[in-house]
């Protein structure tokens, strides 16, 4: 039996998070969809991805960075089912991975996204930065693993999340994983969830912004992290304002 | 322009709510600065924070009416459109968000509010370009991020910027004074003066200080103490506080 055609349960590490009862609906087929880009040496691929509708969605994207080549992509998660964007990148000598994912939505959807970034070669670069806005039940994941294969020294590998919570009942989970092989690396990672800032907020207002402004601007400045690394000015608009559209349904 | 009749408020703090203001009562007129000056913990910051708003300080009695409205029925964004700006104490960071970008979305949606037109981008950067002179403040400071790495010295004259863009009719200016060098507090005070000495605008400038007082010149000083105005009088008054101290002048009061 073809390994995909088993739909996978929360004891697998990946999909522990994961809306099990959603995938079926999905059917196990959409386990196949691999989706597989080869980028050659010394090139850059730069992919601009807005995901998740009415019903679940699964991407997979599966990335061999060649030689000095660079991979970019950056996503704004909006799903209002399960929605979950799983990139697996193998990198070559000195390539560079860059991912930058926005989660963000209420209702009781999971949207999640899940990494796997091998370090095969030495002095290959990767970086990371996931920002998830939830409320009402709404919850946004960020499961990355970092393998560092025995010869790949040098490596430089970075995970940043952080999840603002604007209700009590929204969650948000991060859960990164390493396994380093090579002795001479470096890997960091952070994860911090918390609320909008009071003070701020007062602040806000007493400069004459109304509560539902202030929550727009600080959600804004909030998931503006992830989309830093975006040089093209207008992609970086069109991902910021799916999610700030995305957050009008937010209660205040 | 604004009253104030014996007014009651409490704060929320670890041990419950905790009654500070206890029956104050004070008016200033348009065309005034009126000083307020007073020990520590006598309830001058509440003061300044029960009059903006914010969450976590109870009115529990009296009333204040700024511009004939009362006060308390309006929320703390609407208070400011109304034209009641607070210069804060402790000005707050607001990472990911320029100066431009908060100062012109601030500014639009009080204008909104009134039924005005909103100033475009162009507009906006002259006028802040025109008031960051006044205080003498670097226009590349306006395009970093809220507060995000002032001194407390830019953080105060960044607050005078603000109020110079967002031109209130009315401001309630919370020890300004406090982390400003002596060059400092004269350009902040020349920007009071400039900003809101005018027949239709009023200042509440609350202070422990005379140095302030020199440059800005009170028209009014009262004494708060115990969560009550115990003196009100001339500027002498200030002086007075200055070389005998509250406690003489309290005694006599």
């Amino acid at each position: 039996m073809p390994e995909a055609a088993t739909l996978p349960t929360k004891r697998d590490e990946a999909w522990r998070y994961a809306d099990i009862p959603a995938l079926e609906r999905l059917g196990a087929g959409a386990l196949d969809q691999w989706q597989d880009v080869a980028v050659a040496a010394g090139d850059t691929w730069r992919k601009v991805m807005i995901v998740g509708g009415s019903a679940p969605e699964l991407h997979r994207i599966r990335l061999t960075v060649a030689e000095g080549a660079r991979a970019e992509l950056f996503a704004t998660n909006v799903g209002g089912d399960f929605t979950r964007l799983e990139v697996e990148v193998t990198l070559g000598k000195g390539a560079h991975f860059e991912f930058g994912g926005v989660t963000i939505g209420g209702g009781d959807a999971v949207r999640e996204f899940v990494t796997t970034t091998i370090h095969a070669e030495p002095n290959g670069t990767s970086n990371q930065i996931v920002r998830s806005v939830h409320w009402d039940t709404g919850t946004g994941n960020f499961l990355g693993e970092i393998k560092v294969a025995r010869d790949a020294q040098k490596t430089d590998a970075a995970q940043d999340f952080k999840g603002l919570l604007l209700e009590a009942g929204a969650s948000a989970n991060a859960v990164p994983q390493l396994e380093i092989y090579a002795d001479d690396v470096k890997c960091a990672h952070g994860a911090t969830v918390g609320q909008l800032d009071e003070a701020a907020r007062y602040y806000m207002a007493a400069r004459g912004l109304s509560p539902d402004q202030a929550q727009r601007l600080l959600v804004q400045a909030f998931i503006g992290d992830a989309f830093v690394e975006l040089e093209d000015e207008a992609h970086r608009d069109e991902l910021l304002n799916v999610a700030l559209t995305a957050l009008e349904g937010a209660k205040l | 322009m604004l009253t104030i009749e014996n007014l009651h408020a409490e704060v929320d703090g670890a041990g419950g709510a905790k009654p500070i203001l206890k029956g104050l009562s004070l008016e200033v007129a348009a065309g005034e600065i009126h000083a307020i000056m007073g020990p520590n913990g006598a309830g001058k910051s509440t003061l300044a924070h029960v009059l903006g708003g914010k969450p976590g300080y109870e009115v529990t009695g009296g009333s204040v009416s700024f511009k004939g409205e009362d006060l308390f029925a309006l929320d703390p964004h609407e208070r400011a459109a109304t034209g009641l700006f607070l210069g804060f104490q402790y000005p707050v960071e607001i990472p990911g968000v320029s100066n431009v970008q908060f100062l012109r979305e601030a500014l639009n949606a009080q204008r909104k509010f009134r039924g005005e037109e909103p100033l475009s981008g162009g507009e906006f950067l002259k006028l802040a370009k025109e008031k960051a002179g006044l205080l003498k403040m670097d226009m590349e400071m306006l395009k970093r991020q809220v507060n995000v790495g002032f001194s407390g010295g830019e953080k105060k004259r960044a607050e005078m910027v603000q109020m110079g863009i967002l031109d209130p009719s009315f401001a309630v200016l919370d020890e300004t004074d406090s982390g400003l060098d002596i060059d400092a507090l004269r350009v902040v005070g020349e920007g009071i003066n400039s900003i809101m000495r005018s027949g239709d605008k009023g200042v509440l400038l609350i202070t422990h200080y005379q140095r302030l007082l020199d440059v800005v010149k009170p028209d009014r000083v009262s004494v708060l103490a115990g969560g009550r105005i115990v003196e009100t009088g001339g500027p002498e008054l200030a002086l007075r506080l200055e070389q005998e101290g509250y406690d003489t002048v309290m005694a006599n009061a």
